[in-house]
């Protein structure tokens, strides 16, 4: 259930566009399914009012768009940002990636979005259509008759469950209520994972990303992936798609996708939301995260425009590659 | 039927300042070192990729070790100092998918540092070989 409701973000995005600050509003539009919310640009009052939405699944973090959305357009560009969206605002204008002055940034609240896949495992398949009904989600499914009620709680996505920020680091103008940074506990699972043998958390992973079908679904969507050259895409690399010929295979990609944004990663979860196949990709965000936040001090990306990131800096002091895991055989 | 004995591939990429220098300072005072270190010279530490390792791992490497100069007496100043943290959470991360720990390491070996070389050389051969073959990082694809 968000706060914010639809016709004030409409009624705002008419009135920008009307009175000249905007020439066109980067929002959320149905796709296929009620659940299946692709992001859009609108450039006219009639098209907001027949196709803007915002509901529990206006997941999509609209950052990224604004690199290639700022350099086209010669007008200002109407973006909506939810908390962690903000962040990944700020690191992308820390990396001089889009143009601040072509861009209006309105934050919205957000109180979490639901994971449809979480919705599936309570009323199963064949969904066709979701409705918002104050706590609940009203889902009608083509083999009941009757509707199915879902408290939006318990089908929150994880990355909302361990929201990290309901405070907007980033914006011209503000709707509804500012939130606070919240303590949360998203590293409970890195540190689970940590505990494990090697053995069984090779197992873990290779069950895990033996399930990739190398869509490139997470590279495309991470506001931090905006090289317009990707080295994933050389076709000499031996490992530009996918061959099925040993089960680990595709750990290359996922460490070297990882590692690309060490340092810059906000945490969004964006990654593991779009991903097709449902591999916790966030764990190996999170772990890097984790460990800069051990090794060389609290650091959250995008926190505020300019931040120096860990990987780019050093002290004379830093930990030896070989002191890493004599420390964490102490702490254990 | 002959029993091939296993021999690890071991990967060492060597900054062309100081610890190439070593592994030639080596050689000139006859210290010996396993053949199986098969050495990649790098203007500095901080040019390994670490897509390089990844990419050794793939193609059949059973260990990768990397040398680059004292921290401080880097040639370019700050080169390895990058290398230290890129080089930790790398490794830190191997360890978190499963990979064992001591197929990594990181050494620093200046160009006077000839014995220490070799030593380190020696040490890291011996671990690798009894871990045995690497199979968390292969991938076939690459093999050739």
């Amino acid at each position: 259930m968000q706060k914010i409701t639809l016709e004030s973000l409409v009624e705002k995005a008419v009135s920008l566009l009307e009175n000249g600050t905007v020439t066109s509003v980067l929002g959320w539009k149905k796709g296929e399914f009620d659940y299946d919310i692709t992001p859009a640009v609108f450039e006219s009052a009639d098209e907001l009012k027949k196709d803007f939405v915002w509901n529990d699944f206006c997941g999509a973090n609209f950052s990224k768009y604004l690199v290639s959305k700022t350099c086209k357009s010669e007008g200002k560009i109407l973006v909506f940002l939810k908390p962690c969206d903000t962040y990944s605002f700020n690191q992308l204008l820390t990396e001089h990636r889009f143009d601040r002055e072509k861009v209006y940034a309105v934050g919205i609240p957000c109180e979490g979005m639901a994971d449809i896949n979480k919705v599936k495992e309570v009323v199963g398949d064949g969904i066709s259509k979701i409705e918002s009904n104050g706590d609940d989600l009203v889902v009608t499914t083509i083999y009941e008759d009757a509707p199915v009620k879902v408290t939006c709680k318990d089908v929150l996505a994880e990355r909302c469950v361990n929201c990290k920020s309901k405070r907007h680091v980033a914006y011209d103008e503000l709707l509804g209520e500012e939130g606070e940074v919240i303590a949360s506990e998203r590293f409970d699972e890195v540190e689970r994972l940590e505990k494990m043998t090697p053995e069984e958390r090779f197992a873990f992973w290779q069950n895990e990303l033996s399930k990739c079908i190398r869509c490139n679904a997470c590279r495309d969507v991470c506001p931090a992936c905006t090289c317009e050259k990707c080295v994933f895409d050389n076709p000499n690399s031996g490992v530009e798609n996918k061959a099925a010929s040993n089960s680990f295979e595709e750990k290359m990609f996922h460490i070297i996708r990882a590692f690309h944004v060490a340092g810059r990663c906000t945490d969004c979860g964006e990654c593991s939301r779009v991903c097709p196949q449902n591999i916790p990709l966030h764990l190996l965000n999170r772990k890097f995260i984790k460990d800069i936040n051990e090794f060389y001090g609290e650091y959250q990306a995008g926190a505020e425009v300019g931040l120096r990131a860990p990987l780019v800096d050093y002290t004379l002091e830093d930990l030896e590659p070989g002191e890493v895991f004599d420390r964490r055989d102490n702490n254990a | 039927m002959q029993i091939k004995e296993y021999k690890p591939l071991i990967v060492a990429f060597c900054c062309n300042w100081c610890s190439y220098a070593g592994a030639d300072l080596a050689g000139n005072n006859r210290l010996n070192y396993p053949a199986e270190v098969k050495i990649i010279r790098v203007p500095c530490s901080c040019r390994v990729n670490p897509m390089f390792i990844l990419r050794a791992f793939q193609r059949g490497a059973d260990g990768v070790i990397i040398c680059g100069c004292h921290p401080g007496d880097c040639h370019y100043t700050s080169g390895n100092y990058y290398t230290r943290r890129r080089m930790a959470l790398l490794f830190s991360m191997l360890d978190f998918l499963g990979i064992e720990r001591e197929r990594t390491r990181v050494e620093w070996v200046s160009a006077a540092e000839g014995a220490k070389f070799a030593t380190t050389m020696n040490d890291f051969v011996e671990k690798v070989a009894s871990l045995g073959e690497n199979k968390r990082l292969e991938d076939l694809r690459c093999k050739r």
